[in-house]
């Protein structure tokens, strides 16, 4: 069993650093916005994993404390963020 | 190791494996549109399968409610966050059209703009 619990943290590792260059790189915001989700998204992959091998339950308010407020905040994000002006022009395509 | 142990390990590699799918297709694919639809399908059912196989080996904890809670709660406000930030995302052409092989709201506009010839 603990070979399962060690692939388990080894992907969601290499999943949170993969996402975290989307995060840095780019280019606008709402990518940024995508890849902010999916870390949240692989960060409450890896508390629910924990709570799953360490057969500790303190840690589940938090997973449920971060989805609602993982929601909030992409949800204020593309609400309230000013649209980006320099686009690359691979992407500034006009219709 | 007992059937259910089996059971949450298939759980938890099969979602970790998406998450890691999730994240492989938010860096690879060309466009906000198709990022989201990297991020958001194996993001939300690989979290389910983790906190089905973490609710599996916490039975008869009495937090594995905050568990399901979790999953409801994911299941509900996916759906909210992808709508605003697909709009976001066509609505500023954030987009690459010649990826797209159908664009329906582009249709419904022009129609609107035609004026009638409205088929509903």
């Amino acid at each position: 069993m603990t070979i399962v619990w060690v692939i388990a943290a080894v992907m969601l590792t290499a999943a949170a650093f993969i996402t975290m260059f989307r995060l840095l790189a780019g280019p606008s915001t709402l990518d940024r916005l995508v890849a902010l989700d999916t870390l949240v998204a692989v960060t409450m992959c890896a508390i629910g994993t924990w709570a799953a091998f360490s057969l500790d339950t303190t840690v589940t308010y938090g997973l449920t404390a971060l989805a609602l407020i993982s929601f909030v905040g992409s949800v204020s994000v593309a609400r309230f963020r000013v649209p980006d002006t320099d686009k690359p022009d691979a992407v500034r395509k006009q219709r | 190791m007992s059937a259910l142990d089996i059971v949450t390990a298939v759980l938890v590699l099969g979602g970790s494996t998406l998450a890691l799918t999730a994240a492989i297709g938010v860096v690879r694919f060309p466009d906000t549109l198709t990022r989201m639809h990297a991020a958001t399908k194996p993001q939300v059912l690989g979290l389910l399968l983790v906190l089905v196989g973490a609710a599996i080996r916490l039975r008869g904890h009495a937090d594995v409610g905050m568990v399901i809670l979790t999953g409801l709660f994911t299941v509900i406000t996916a759906p909210v966050v992808a709508n605003r930030v697909g709009q976001l995302a066509y609505r500023e052409q954030n987009i690459r059209d010649d990826l797209l092989t159908k664009d329906e709201m582009l249709e419904f506009a022009e129609n609107r703009e035609s004026g009638g010839d409205d088929q509903n």
